[in-house]
């Protein structure tokens, strides 16, 4: 037997995913989640074989969800209109399944997740869909993070400043810092530019808690932020920093 | 109101620099035909500085009222009635303070022509100018205005486009529609109806319709009960509606998108149960409609939510002129808008 999971907050929308699955004996259904942090839980829980995945969902959406997850299981996701998942499932030609979608259209989803049981090239996949996904308008407006078991989400006007950490990226705020399994080329991508500059190789700075920038040392300088914190700014950085401010 | 001409540096610099020189002009002008040099700065610093005060009052009052095309004799005519005015002021102030003309009444009396011929060349030039300046700043802000204005009804109609089309909403009930025919084909029917009616109600209503509250109601609960087959037991509704409301007139489409608004706000910004209140009441000759939804202050609202509640101010103030009927209380954990519909018969 085959795990399954459904994640979707439309209870008629799990129901009508588990008539049409009644069909494939070898697949059963160990839990149905309504959102995505009761789906982090089910997924750690079970590491099922499958996920059926909605886009729109409370608080947090599908992409986030799966950001929250080491190692994602192989999706199908199921959406009813959503331009940017759309593009993004192209993209990476990834199978999903629009609303409504009827029993055929279903079983051949499932034909084409069992021949790709190579997990590998789906897991690749499955990154840079996310990748792209987080550029969506909606999701460059907050980070979703976990801490412990918690999932936190932070929006974009609460980060203090980004700061690099080996494979990880500290989300520093004043509640204090959070990581997140990302590269600083991410973030830069993704966060606002005229808010967020990158200061230094290591930093990312969010230009309105800078209160003055001094200068330190002979060629570079530190950028101090209202809580007092102080940002080192390398010499290309002091440039980028000085465009955004209009200085 | 449009800016006065002297909110732009280079025009104060040019003013004062115009009347030193013209000062001074006098001046020397007077002492040349004979007048010892303290009469002469007096009779100039005293008649200038009259006409600079007349040119200030003039120009003060062209910012408030512009003369249309067709009254540009009459103010011809007040800047010489202003100079005859200012040449008497003039003649009686210069007879009080300069000595020379006690002994040579002659000479003030024979430049009085000139002087009543200066002044109006001034002030007619300066009414010019003025009329000139309020004309093109009045210009450019009906400019201003018509592009701001085209740019909102573009918008609105994008707005009323999606609004309408609202694919997210119908793609989902055709989806919940497919489940319910396997399971329960009589509820699928009923949703179809529903689904229909809904439809059809909001592609027939027209912007500024008015229809009565309880109308506004009843295209309401298609809507609701729509959404509660959607999220099941995670939707509930508290409304609360005074008979007196149900026969006031409202604008059609105000309430249902603030709804909308208050039901993807609830649900997409919050887990768990979510109540919607609805309260309608009539206080002071006006219905005060209130909307509330559980909120979560760590949430951004999702997007649209925005326009839907700025289109909706926009529109009763385009209704009744009106800025101060759409109020928005956020607390801790609830968001309410509450709107307000003065008495449309009255």
């Amino acid at each position: 037997m085959r795990k399954i999971i459904i994640i979707d907050d439309e209870p008629l929308a799990r129901l009508i995913v588990k008539e049409y699955l009644q069909k494939h004996k070898d697949l059963e259904v160990v839990q149905e989640c309504n959102d995505g942090f009761e789906g982090v839980k089910a997924i750690q829980q079970h590491q099922p074989d499958l996920v059926f995945l909605d886009i729109q969902m409370p608080k947090i959406n599908g992409f986030e969800m799966l950001e929250l997850i080491e190692q994602p299981p192989p999706v199908i996701f199921a959406t009813a209109f959503d331009e940017y998942a759309i593009k993004a499932f192209e993209a990476h030609a990834i199978d999903y399944l629009l609303k409504p979608f009827n029993q055929e259209r279903f079983d051949k989803a499932i034909q084409k997740w069992s021949e790709q049981n190579n997990t590998k090239q789906s897991e690749k996949n499955t990154q840079d869909l996310l990748e792209t996904a987080s550029l969506s308008p909606a999701q460059s407006q907050r980070i979703v993070v976990k801490s412990g078991s918690k999932i936190k989400i932070i929006p974009v006007h609460d980060v203090l400043y980004l700061e690099a950490a080996d494979d990880y990226v500290k989300i520093h705020t004043k509640e204090g810092y959070f990581l997140k399994n990302k590269t600083m080329s991410h973030f830069e991508q993704v966060l606002d530019g005229l808010q967020f500059v990158r200061s230094h190789r290591s930093y990312i700075v969010n230009v309105q808690q800078i209160t003055r920038i001094d200068p330190y040392e002979k060629d570079n300088h530190v950028a101090v932020l209202k809580a007092g914190t102080q940002i080192p700014v390398s010499r290309s950085g002091y440039g980028k920093l000085k465009e955004v401010l209009g200085l | 109101m449009p800016a006065s001409p002297f909110s732009i540096l280079r025009f104060r610099i040019l003013f004062s620099i115009f009347w030193c020189a013209f000062i001074a002009n006098q001046a020397v002008l007077l002492h040349w035909f004979g007048m010892p040099w303290d009469g002469a700065i007096i009779d100039s610093l005293i008649t200038n500085g009259l006409l600079v005060l007349i040119c200030l009052m003039l120009m003060n009052t062209f910012r408030y009222y512009l003369p249309k095309r067709d009254q540009f004799l009459s103010v011809f005519a007040i800047c010489a009635g202003f100079a005859i005015a200012w040449l008497f002021l003039c003649q009686w102030l210069l007879n009080l303070t300069v000595k020379f003309y006690e002994t040579s009444p002659d000479f003030l009396r024979r430049s009085l022509p000139i002087r009543f011929t200066i002044g109006q060349l001034i002030l007619g030039c300066i009414a010019m100018v003025s009329a000139l300046w309020y004309n093109w700043s009045e210009q450019k802000e009906n400019e201003i205005r018509k592009a701001d204005a085209e740019k909102l009804s573009k918008d609105a109609e994008l707005f009323k486009l999606r609004q309408q089309l609202q694919p997210h909403f119908l793609f989902n009930s055709l989806n919940s529609i497919n489940a319910l025919i396997g399971m329960k084909p009589e509820e699928a029917r009923k949703m179809v109806q529903q689904l229909s009616d809904f439809l059809r109600g909001t592609m027939r209503k027209e912007e500024n319709q008015l229809i009565t509250f309880s109308e506004e109601l009843e295209y309401l609960k298609l809507y609701l009960e729509i959404e509660k087959v959607r999220f099941g037991y995670r939707l509930k509704t508290e409304m609360d509606i005074e008979e007196a409301s149900l026969t006031w007139k409202i604008p059609s489409l105000l309430l249902q998108p603030l709804m909308e608004n208050a039901i993807k706000f609830g649900l997409y910004g919050t887990t768990g149960e979510v109540t919607i209140g609805l309260q309608a009441r009539v206080v002071d000759k006006h219905l005060v409609v209130a909307v509330m939804n559980p909120f979560d202050p760590d949430m951004q609202m999702p997007p649209g939510t925005g326009f839907g509640l700025n289109s909706v101010k926009r529109r009763l103030y385009l209704l009744f002129g009106r800025n101060d009927l759409v109020e928005v209380n956020k607390s801790q954990n609830s968001f309410i808008v509450i709107f307000r519909i003065p008495d449309i018969n009255a």
